[in-house]
């Protein structure tokens, strides 16, 4: 049913696509978002998550409703905005996606091959369910500070090594995150790029991720935009939720703290 | 304050140790991060002296020593066309500026690679669509083509890191991204007063 509707907006959305390139006009983009007002097509998706939190699932037939998500266990508002943080128990830094692959596995049974076998989905698919758990956990952090953890030191190393995986030039073209993301003011194409390295540009990214793209009729999460900026960068396949993952959203949210959460964002 | 004198260069050899060791740490977790993706591999995270110079944060500063050694050994390595052989043709250039596909694992690897030049440079004026990271190229043929500037362009789109190491640009002969021909082509793209880069200069 869920997927279903997500299917007719979907085609709404592509009988859209002369204002689209129309909406490709720098600038312009706000006012095409502002036609959709709040029909945000990612509720569709957060419900779809919300349920999927509350399924029994996988061989233990188990609920998600045990993990904890850095506040305790089974207490989801305001955790997202709370990530990447230090687990105990993982002896690991680990931001949503990896924490609820540990729930997944350590609750619910299941293996890391199927959680990795398609985390994210492929051009035409109509959503994961990790992509939904991501976009119902962000929902219960909007309006709420970004405030990840830097008081353990390893959040402080992930922190770090953040830094210098963002700077880490490699790969045939030489690119590194800080070769768009490094300066303001700045776009490829018409697409203007913000300054992760800088709180402004850090905040208004990492603030809107998950995120309805609307040029693919899906929900998008960060873990997927870092895994799509290294294969813009020639590089291999980010692993999700990976220690290079985790670090560097480590670096953008503590870059972002102090902004206000407002995901499951629209984007072009 | 002769201590003192001694003190700073002990503390910068020790933040720079530090630094180093960072940055090899976040070389093998990078590694140990990623999978090979059809034709992209991991040897891709392998950096030569060049990407490891340039990965610095914005915080720590390169040595000059260092710095001018990768910029003549860049310079060195640019294999010169003859004088009548630098341009190509200019319409097949104008395709390549705008091709931005090649060597990403979703790219397909039997076509020709793209230079994206419209990714950050604009040029024909007529072209809405193009980025900022690097300065407006329109009417560059207004530099004439004097040997100097055939040489110049050719070896700044060879290896930049030739004239400015740790630019931002791709080394797109260098690396291997564009052929000897399709250079060529960029070069005309670029030079050519039938180009529409140069649409906008008097004849």
């Amino acid at each position: 049913m869920i997927s279903w509707c997500a299917g007719i907006l979907s085609s709404l959305l592509l009988l859209l696509a002369p204002l689209w390139a129309w909406a490709q006009q720098d600038g312009i983009f706000d006012e095409y978002r502002a036609m959709f007002g709040d029909d945000n097509p990612a509720v569709f998706v957060i419900d779809e998550g919300e349920e999927l939190w509350f399924s029994k699932a996988g061989p233990n037939s188990t609920s998600l409703e045990g993990c904890d998500l850095g506040l305790g266990a089974g207490v989801v508002e305001g955790a997202y905005a709370q990530l990447p943080r230090y687990f105990a128990d993982t002896d690991r830094v680990q931001d949503v996606e990896s924490r609820l692959e540990h729930c997944m596995i350590e609750l619910q049974g299941k293996t890391r091959e199927e959680i990795h076998a398609k985390p994210y989905s492929l051009r035409g698919d109509l959503g994961t369910e990790m992509e939904a758990l991501v976009a119902w956990l962000a929902e219960q952090s909007r309006g709420l500070a970004i405030a990840p953890g830097q008081a353990h030191p390893s959040e402080r190393s992930s922190y770090e090594l953040g830094e210098q995986l963002f700077y880490f030039r490699a790969g045939p073209h030489d690119f590194s995150c800080a070769t768009c993301h490094g300066q303001s003011g700045k776009r490829i194409r018409l697409q203007s790029l913000p300054d992760l390295t800088a709180h402004e540009g850090a905040a208004e990214a990492y603030s809107s991720w998950p995120a309805y793209r609307i040029s693919q009729g899906i929900v998008r999460t960060m873990g997927w935009r870092m895994r799509d900026c290294f294969r813009q960068q020639r590089m291999p396949e980010l692993i999700m939720g990976s220690e290079a993952a985790v670090a560097l959203q480590t670096y953008l949210a503590v870059n972002a703290a102090g902004a206000t959460m407002a995901a499951p964002g629209l984007k072009r | 304050m002769t201590r003192m004198k001694t003190i700073k260069p002990l503390v910068l050899l020790c933040c720079f140790l530090i630094n180093s060791a960072l940055a090899d740490e976040a070389a093998m977790l990078l590694k140990s991060s990623m999978a090979d993706k059809n034709f992209v591999t991991l040897e891709r995270v392998e950096r030569d002296a060049l990407q490891s110079f340039c990965s610095k944060p914005r915080s720590e500063e390169g040595d000059i020593e260092t710095a001018n050694a990768l910029r003549e050994s860049a310079r060195a390595a640019v294999p010169m066309p003859t004088e009548d052989d630098f341009l190509g043709d200019w319409q097949r250039g104008e395709a390549v500026a705008n091709n931005g596909r090649g060597l990403q694992y979703s790219d397909n690897p039997e076509q020709p690679n793209g230079g994206n030049c419209y990714a950050c440079h604009q040029l024909d004026p007529d072209e809405v669509a193009y980025g900022t990271l690097g300065p407006s190229l329109t009417g560059y043929g207004a530099r004439g083509q004097s040997l100097s500037m055939l040489e110049y362009t050719w070896i700044k789109l060879w290896n930049t890191h030739a004239y400015n190491v740790c630019s931002h640009m791709p080394r797109f002969g260098a690396a291997g991204i564009l052929s000897e021909q399709q250079l060529k082509d960029v070069m005309a793209y670029l030079l050519d007063p039938r180009s529409p880069v140069n649409s906008g200069l008097s004849p």
